[in-house]
């Protein structure tokens, strides 16, 4: 029993990185209705940057922000700059150039940084939460991040103008233009705020594994897996999927005799498929309609 | 909304002259190269040619039904284990492999075709990316490591000229693999000229009006699967046999990214253009590391963008813009 | 007359006989070699999941440098060719066709991860091509009857694993272990190596066996479970990061056990210090190379010449990393092989001289420690010293033992 209530918070623990990855993969889907398979290097780079300007001497929080508004400024500039001239383009082509943007990240980081693995300071301290053996503060501070963000979006999209242009914007991009609404820098601001929460996540994920160039491989895949699992038009479904991949995992590790140890990733995969097949459109999202 | 404007050349009936005579120089080109150019390189041409099959086989799914695939390194794993199982612990002889491997992946992928009949687009494509993710780690897993040789991976013996002919290893490879892509790509030709190819490309375009004309869209789909895993299950077959070795990280998804990358810089919906992928996807990583050793992968990137830019209908979208300016000045000419 | 006839030949039998001889000692080539230089190739993963350990092709490159400057190998200079294969058999087999039959090198050294060995063994057997001191501790490197031109170099993982059974036997028979490994080649050859070396108790010694992929993010829940378990001896078998990861997390949750750590991983710069050097104290392990960063060796001959090195060469590489000790040494192994050969640079004569070290000390190798290798011994070090991270750095304790191969 014991045991099980250690798996299901060290899957909470884990869970909260997903659910991080997923809401910045599902910010990024609800701008451009398609996955960004870019958005795990591009947090990696951010992190990459703030651990830059942490070693010039900066204190941490200023650095966090300063970190962010950087992310969001560079998300906007690659929308505008790389994305601008392929808006006709078929899905397929910007599907080559997320990959393109992966190889570079990646291999810029390593180039720049080295792949030594660093470590990155947490706000929260590394005690265990009020002395249990449950989870850790930063684990605990992470997921409080997380809802924080979730809120924050939340509100941003139900109560800003903003954000209701945005969400016009990602209906219906024709109406959205006819009543005014500028709607190729709604695409370019989602990219700033998918890259601003990528850079977050990132900061709060390097503590738990480490500072290195393939950090977020494995994690972003995970993230993909929650924000389909929820759904990918639900940021709430996205958050839930990801702590729902995450201690699924970690008790199919646990509790499946003999292969739960080995075959790990593969079910927390065929968990996606299973769902996907049932409820094509995850748990919590909206299924859409098209009309003939 | 169909998001393909590129018409494949493969839909028209017939090859015009010049297509025609541009293929028989290919053809005259491919069959002298082995003697003028080195063993390596033949080894290096021969494996961009397993590569330009399996990307056909994905053509076939993603260009021509428009069914996403992004784990296609999962059937050529299994046509490639399928191969290497026979070949060393039966001890068939290797020619059989290919068909053997072709007709594993035919049911596997027809079978992994009928969930995924569900499933539309970018969800499509993150269940086959999952696929391509999860098959390194089943190919090591305990149950499957008797057949598969585990991490340790499987060794194969590499094939000689048969009935004694005077032809290296290598060479003997390289002809073979050239008539096998001959003989696939007159029939993916054919397939998508026929009645059933026209289904299969009116399924991408607009799939409520192909079901409105009496189109059994679910059985185009997963037998689509099908072939288009045959196709890349064959190529891993051949795969196997010419690198000697087969192991599960010789198929991550990295790999399958790569069959996707070699799809769309080749040009979506264009059968030739499947070759010129497999050609991009081994050299291309040659040429980035010879310009910088340390920014490899950002140097591959910036290429990519680059192709996308200048030839957004991939290379053969690109020959054909040139060919098609080339006739028409003619034309005026004359 | 005949005796006077005989006398006449005699001399003139002699000289050719020296004739014949000093031709045998004239150079000898094999493609790869000239009298002006020696073409080495290598394969390493600057790319991909593994691209960490391209450091030590860079150190490797770096060296080469270095003995170019100071005049070469017996007065010819080195071409170091490397190339990527991110880790990928596909690519290794490539780029091992490439170096062997388009850039002609003498011999590939230092090719790294067995699977990449494993894809090119063969070819490399079959083409008589040197695949000299691989980058892996694969205990299968050592097998000069089936590949007399493969070659290991590094302590082979069961080698160790056996003499920290050895050690638990002695000190801790009641011990119940938990052992965490990565799940492929590396991992398992310690777990074999470990179960062989308790022998008859593996079975009740063994408490918990908790696998890992490197696609895992982290291994946080194997932890859990190996604490569970109730074992008190933490068997860590993990690359870098996530041994980091492990130590970190062990600390966290509680669990103090008696925490074993393979050798890839004990690099106090590279691991220890972004886990935690309190989390790190007493942690075990074995090594065969000084560890950088340790003050005791800041007088020692060998360090002062590493660090010249380093500072002079590749300034920009990482000194807190084993990785660039490891590349050096190496380094310096092939040379000492190359230089042993003189003017006789074929393959066979290659594998030959690397099958003739004897005792062979090098400036960053621990005292006590000498690389030896024969016709029927292919594994160049054998030995190793345990030492305890007392906090600050690595502390020797105990002779230097050799884990033995087929003998418990």
């Amino acid at each position: 029993m014991e045991l099980l209530l250690h798996q299901i918070f060290a899957g909470l623990s884990t869970g909260g990185i997903y659910a991080l990855m997923a809401l910045a993969i599902v910010m990024i889907y609800q701008a451009i209705d398609q996955l960004n398979f870019a958005q795990g290097e591009m947090a990696m780079f951010s992190t990459f940057i703030s651990w830059q300007i942490l070693q010039w001497g900066l204190p941490y929080w200023p650095t966090f922000f300063l970190t962010v508004a950087i992310s969001f400024a560079g998300g906007v500039a690659i929308e505008r700059i790389v994305f601008k001239p392929l808006k006709r383009a078929p899905v397929l082509s910007h599907l080559i150039v997320f990959i393109a943007l992966f190889a570079i990240f990646n291999s810029g980081a390593g180039f720049i940084w080295d792949y030594t693995i660093k470590s990155f300071p947490t706000p929260f301290g590394t005690k265990p939460l009020f002395g249990n053996s449950l989870i850790s503060s930063h684990d605990a501070g992470m997921i409080a991040v997380t809802l924080l963000l979730l809120v924050l979006l939340f509100l941003f999209f139900r109560h800003t103008r903003v954000g209701l242009a945005m969400r016009a914007t990602a209906a219906n991009p024709e109406s959205a233009r006819l009543v005014g609404i500028r709607v190729d820098w709604m695409v370019a601001l989602g990219w700033g705020m998918a890259a601003a929460i990528g850079a977050v996540a990132g900061m709060m994920i390097a503590p738990v594994v480490f500072l290195e160039p393939n950090m977020m491989l494995s994690i972003l895949l995970y993230g993909f897996a929650g924000a389909v699992v929820g759904g990918l038009t639900s940021p709430i479904g996205a958050v839930i999927g990801g702590f729902l991949v995450g201690v699924i995992e970690n008790l199919a590790g646990t509790f499946i005799p003999y292969v739960g140890r080995e075959l790990k990733l593969t079910i927390a995969l065929a968990l996606i498929v299973a769902v996907l097949t049932v409820r094509p459109s995850g748990l919590f999202g909206n299924v859409v309609v098209t009309r003939v | 909304m169909a998001e393909h404007r590129f018409i494949p050349s493969g839909l028209r009936a017939r090859l015009t002259q010049p297509q025609m005579l541009l293929t028989i120089g290919a053809l005259v080109i491919a069959a002298a190269l082995p003697f003028a150019v080195k063993n390596f390189v033949l080894f290096q041409l021969t494996l961009a040619m397993v590569y330009g099959i399996a990307i056909l086989g994905l053509n076939l799914l993603t260009g021509f039904n428009g069914q996403f695939s992004l784990g296609h390194s999962a059937f050529f794993a299994l046509g490639a284990y399928t191969a290497a199982i026979m070949m060393d612990r039966f001890g068939i002889a290797y020619y059989w492999t290919l068909p053997a491997a072709g007709v594993a992946c035919l049911v596997f992928g027809f079978l992994f075709g009928l969930p995924a009949l569900r499933l539309q687009g970018i969800y499509l494509a993150l269940a086959t990316f999952s696929l391509g993710v999860a098959t390194p780690q089943i190919l090591k897993s305990g149950p499957l490591e008797a057949w598969t040789g585990g991490v340790q991976g499987i060794v194969i013996l590499k094939p000689d000229a048969p009935f004694g002919l005077p032809l290296s290893s290598d060479q003997w490879l390289y002809y073979l693999t050239l008539a096998v892509v001959v003989l696939m790509f007159c029939c993916a030709a054919n397939l998508i000229n026929s009645r059933t190819g026209r289904a299969i490309v009116a399924i991408r375009d607009n799939p409520i009006a192909a079901r409105a004309m009496g189109i059994d869209i679910s059985r185009y789909k997963s037998l689509t699967f099908g072939v288009s895993a045959f196709y890349t299950g064959v190529a891993g077959a051949l795969g196997a046999i010419v690198i000697q070795f087969v192991a599960p990280d010789s198929f991550t998804f990295a790999f399958a990214i790569a069959l996707f990358v070699g799809l769309v810089v080749g040009g979506v919906g264009s059968i030739p253009g499947a070759l010129f992928g497999g050609l991009f996807v081994l050299f291309v990583p040659n040429i980035a590391e010879h310009v910088s050793k340390g920014l490899a992968g950002a140097v591959y990137g910036v290429i990519l963008i680059l192709v996308i830019y200048l030839m957004p209908s991939g290379a053969a979208g690109l020959v054909e813009l040139i060919v098609g300016k080339l006739v028409r000045k003619t034309a005026r000419q004359n | 007359m005949k005796s006077k006839a005989l006398r006449l030949l005699m001399p003139a039998l002699l000289g050719l006989a020296l004739g014949m001889s000093s031709a045998s000692a004239q150079k000898k080539y094999d493609p790869g070699a000239s009298d002006t230089e020696i073409k080495i190739g290598n394969i390493n993963p600057y790319s991909g999941p593994a691209s960490a350990y391209g450091l030590i092709g860079k150190t490797i490159a770096a060296y080469f440098k270095k003995i170019n400057a100071d005049g070469g190998i017996n007065g010819r200079k080195v071409t170091f060719i490397s190339y990527d294969d991110a880790y990928s058999p596909p690519k290794a087999v490539e780029q091992a066709r490439k170096l062997v039959e388009s850039d002609e090198v003498l011999l590939i050294f230092q090719s790294l991860g067995t699977p990449s060995n494993s894809a090119i063994q063969k070819y490399m057997n079959a083409k008589k091509v040197p695949q000299l001191f691989v980058a892996t501790g694969a205990t299968k490197w050592g097998d000069p009857k089936n590949f007399p031109w493969t070659m290991g170099w590094q302590p082979p993982y069961q080698a160790e694993a056996r003499i920290y059974a050895q050690y638990l036997i002695e000190k801790h028979p009641n011990a119940k272990i938990g052992i965490l490994y990565q799940n492929d080649d590396y991992g398992k050859d310690y777990v074999k190596g470990m179960k062989d070396g308790l022998g008859a108790k593996a079975a009740t010694m063994i408490v918990s066996e908790q696998p890992y992929e490197t696609t895992d993010p982290t291994v946080d829940s194997q932890i859990v479970n190996l604490k569970a378990s109730g074992a008190d001896v933490f068997f860590n078998v993990t690359t870098p990061k996530f041994a980091a990861q492990a130590i970190k997390k062990a600390a966290e949750i509680g669990w103090k056990p008696l925490h074993l750590l393979n050798n890839v991983s004990q690099s106090v710069g590279g691991v220890l210090k972004p886990a935690g050097l309190d989390n790190s104290k007493g942690l075990l392990s074995s090594y065969y190379l000084k560890d950088a960063t340790d003050p005791a060796w800041t007088n020692d001959q060998g360090y002062k010449d590493w660090v010249a090195f380093m500072n002079a060469y590749f300034p920009e590489g990482d000194k807190t990393s084993s990785f660039t000790v490891y590349g050096y040494t190496v380094a310096q192994t092939l040379v000492q092989v190359l230089k042993q050969c003189g003017d006789n640079l074929t393959r066979e004569n290659v594998m030959h001289q690397a099958a003739s070290l004897k005792d062979l000390q090098l400036g960053m190798l621990l005292p006590g420690i000498k690389i030896n290798t024969s016709a029927t011994d292919f594994y160049p070090i054998k030995q190793m010293q345990m030492q305890q991270f007392n906090g600050e750095r690595w502390e020797s304790i105990g002779p230097v033992m050799r884990g033995e191969i087929g003998g418990s």
